[in-house]
């Protein structure tokens, strides 16, 4: 069918067709308009839990402390001359970048090895590697919270057993930082992973072929024909994991709530403190908003470079 | 229609009729059971968990139905800020619950959206007398009563200290300083942070180093807290002046606590408030400040600790004796559609008969806002084992010493962002951990603080 707009079928007497259909009528029966129609449910989801609070954050960003008066952009600029919000800012391109670096690192390479593995244990493996990413954040990092407990830091006693001195894995601003970026990379991982492997085994045996004809070494595979492949997917895995990293809240509020000494804030958890527990909610909702021009930016540039590449293959 | 059972459609319908019929008749006496109307309340979710709330849902179900209200009530649980979030939601909504329970600062956050309590608080103080400072700096605003301080769930954090170890390793008998009688003991006198540095270096040595936290969860703000208004160390006076660099007392509580945290393990800047529990509980330290809630656990996990423990107001200071308080505030607000039966139901939960019932039911962890109670309530000198351990929990007349927030006299919308912040928790962190200059960590406090002075 061409269209969703079948009229009369010919040959069929006036006497008996269908009446004739207004203009509701035929724009009730187009395809587009069916689309929209069932797409209305999603659509209001979207627009009642995103786009409303995004737009609202954006109004309350813009009040004074006590919600009486617009301020315009006074709350942004008062907090970039805070010493702890520049540490944050800085600590959230520390915690997003190097997470999302090791992520993708990891995830690249775990994908090589499973995909190197014969099908039949192929599958075995894959959902073995996935448990980290399906286990809900905040009950894994529990029980990381307990790996690094203060006093009780299961991994301190191994330590301990084989005579090296305990750790403050959430006592020293640096060991601290470890600590939040090594839990998210462990539960981001297995999603890089999973990507990964489903970019990998698109890409056609025959490229490989024609690389090993021409004498191209593992490396030389990988680097002109899996990698270019693989752009796309790298592209906006990246775009997307930098995103939720950047808003990540439950992992640093449940291992360190911030601390020490604010070193571990990251824009999340920084937001909740000043907005819902400091009561000041047009800082906390500046403080939430404030990476959204740049990571807007970032997105615009990644996703110009893969429609890019998508016409040049296409082409 | 005809169907198995040999109804007709008619028959159906009559009976349906009858049904509606039938319903709409009772419908008064259903009324009548709500004469008074509806209320919903949120209640925090007590930390003793069920014996707690059953006690505060058995006097709200009695005085529901004696005064035939509708009443809905729903326990909110701190845990996660859920209590925070619920409030900020109501708040922003102007519609949910007609009562609330509301933490130490957000009496004053709200204080244009909750109703006057004047008259509850005018009648409540004729008959019990006046309530402790800390609790009027969070409720009364100006002239006028904003909530009422609420028995569920307030707290002191005093010293819970273990009576064996203190004796063996620093030579104080914490029974004989305080005795579960309204009398001080030999060696009360001395119970100062000067004694409690030595007490310190000694348990650490013997290895019970006292569980004192040191990041931003309120076991750390309170006890700090507490210790710098020993001190005279306030960060801001009740105008909101800045006082941190040219005040010497600030610098001789950031100096005490540097050389107390030699004696404290590193890993307590990291500290939650479970962490100074789990160390008494594990038999690991001689000395924590906390409610009962640590003993209560001890009790049923590890009863040779329990029987151990003694609670006692914390160490007095060079200025004033201050023992950490933090009270939780019933207030109603403005958009409640029953705000008489509101405030009647918690004028009914603050007589001492509701009161003793609920200090019972949370095995003394509860602490009315009126001191003049604590003689009539017998629980804490009943709660066991040892015999008499929460006695000297509440602040009694005879402790000499006075309740205190953390950062007040500050204005409370300052006082609030310094303590969520735990400023005073991360000054001494930087001296300790970081060997930073006692100058510019006064100059970082001073940058931090005035930036909560934006209106």
């Amino acid at each position: 069918m061409a269209d969703g707009n079948v009229l009369t079928a010919p040959g069929i007497p006036a006497a008996v067709a269908p009446p004739r259909t207004g203009r509701l009528h035929r724009l009730a029966r187009r395809r587009s308009t069916l689309a929209f129609l069932m797409t209305l449910p999603l659509l209001a989801v979207i627009g009642g839990l995103v786009a409303y609070p995004f737009f609202y954050a954006i109004y309350l960003s813009m009040l004074n402390k006590r919600m009486t008066r617009f301020v315009g952009l006074d709350n942004f600029a008062f907090l970039l001359t805070r010493e702890t919000f520049q540490y944050v800012v800085w600590q959230s391109v520390i915690f997003a970048v190097s997470a999302v670096i090791a992520k993708a690192l990891i995830g690249f390479i775990l994908a090589h090895v499973l995909h190197t593995l014969p099908a039949k244990g192929q599958r075995k493996w894959r959902g073995m590697l996935l448990v980290p990413w399906v286990i809900p954040p905040a009950i894994s990092t529990l029980a990381w919270w307990w790996l690094f407990d203060p006093t009780y830091s299961a991994i301190n006693w191994m330590l301990m057993g084989i005579g090296a001195p305990p750790v403050a894995w959430l006592g020293e601003p640096g060991w601290a930082r470890f600590a939040v970026i090594l839990v998210n990379v462990w539960y981001g991982a297995p999603f890089f992973m999973i990507m990964y492997l489903a970019a990998l085994k698109s890409v056609p045996d025959q490229l490989y072929e024609a690389a090993a004809i021409d004498g191209a070494t593992g490396w030389q595979k990988l680097r002109y024909v899996t990698v270019p492949m693989m752009r796309n997917i790298i592209a906006i895995t990246v775009l997307f994991s930098l995103i939720v990293t950047f808003a990540n809240f439950d992992i640093v509020r449940i291992l360190t709530n911030g601390g020490p000494q604010d070193r571990t804030h990251i824009f999340g958890t920084y937001a909740f403190q000043v907005g819902i527990q400091s009561g000041d909610i047009p800082l906390g909702s500046a403080v939430s908003l404030f990476m959204f021009p740049i990571l807007a930016v970032f997105a615009v540039f990644v996703l110009r470079g893969v429609t890019r590449r998508s016409k040049e293959m296409a082409g | 229609m005809a169907d198995i059972s040999g109804m007709t459609r008619r028959d159906v319908l009559r009976a349906g009729a009858a049904g509606i019929a039938a319903s709409t008749l009772a419908a008064p006496a259903v009324h009548g059971q709500a004469a008074g109307g509806r209320l919903a309340l949120g209640f925090w979710d007590h930390w003793v968990g069920e014996p707690a709330n059953a006690a505060m849902r058995a006097i709200v179900n009695d005085w529901a139905q004696k005064n035939r209200v509708e009443v809905t009530l729903d326990f909110i649980t701190s845990v996660g800020n859920k209590n925070l979030l619920t409030i900020a939601a109501e708040a922003q909504a102007r519609q949910g619950h007609d009562v609330l329970s509301f933490p130490t600062w957000h009496v004053h956050e709200h204080q244009r959206l909750l109703e006057p309590m004047d008259d509850v608080m005018g009648r409540l103080i004729q008959k019990y007398g006046p309530v402790n400072q800390a609790s009027e700096y969070l409720a009364k605003i100006g002239n006028t009563w904003r909530a009422v301080p609420q028995t569920a769930g307030t707290q002191y954090k005093g010293s819970a200290a273990r009576i064996d170890l203190l004796k063996q390793h620093a030579g104080i008998d914490v029974q004989a300083m305080y005795p579960a009688e309204n009398r001080l003991g030999p060696g009360a006198e001395n119970w100062n942070w000067d004694t409690f540095l030595v007490a310190a270096q000694k348990c650490k040595e013997a290895g019970y180093p006292f569980a004192l936290p040191a990041g931003t969860f309120s076991d750390a703000t309170d006890w700090i807290g507490a210790m710098f208004r020993s001190f005279g160390a306030d960060l801001v006076d009740a105008r909101g002046n800045i006082t941190i660099r040219n005040n010497d007392k600030v610098r001789q509580a950031l100096d005490y606590a540097k050389r107390l945290f030699q004696h404290i393990p590193s890993e307590m800047f990291a500290a939650d408030d479970a962490t100074n529990n789990r160390a008494l509980i594990a038999g690991r330290t001689a000395l924590i400040f906390n409610p009962p809630s640590a003993w209560a656990v001890a009790k049923r996990d590890a009863p040779e600790v329990a029987r151990n423990v003694w609670h006692f107001p914390s160490p007095a200071g060079p200025v004033s004796h201050t023992t950490p308080h933090l009270p939780y505030l019933y207030g109603v607000w403005t958009f409640s559609r029953n705000k008489s039966a509101a405030k009647a139901l918690i004028e009914h939960l603050s007589q001492i008969e509701q009161v003793q019932k609920l200090v019972d039911a949370s095995v003394g962890y509860d602490i009315p806002a009126f001191a003049s109670m604590f003689d009539d309530i017998d629980t804490w000198r009943k709660v066991e084992p040892p015999l008499g351990t929460v006695y000297n929990y509440p602040l009694r007349p005879h402790h000499k010493a006075v309740p205190n927030i953390a950062y007040a006299p500050a204005p409370a919308e300052i006082a609030v962002q310094m303590y969520t912040q735990g400023i005073q928790a991360k000054m001494i962190a930087r001296m300790v951990q970081n060997n930073e200059p006692m100058e510019r960590v006064l100059a970082w406090a001073e940058q931090e603080v005035e930036g909560f002075k934006r209106g």
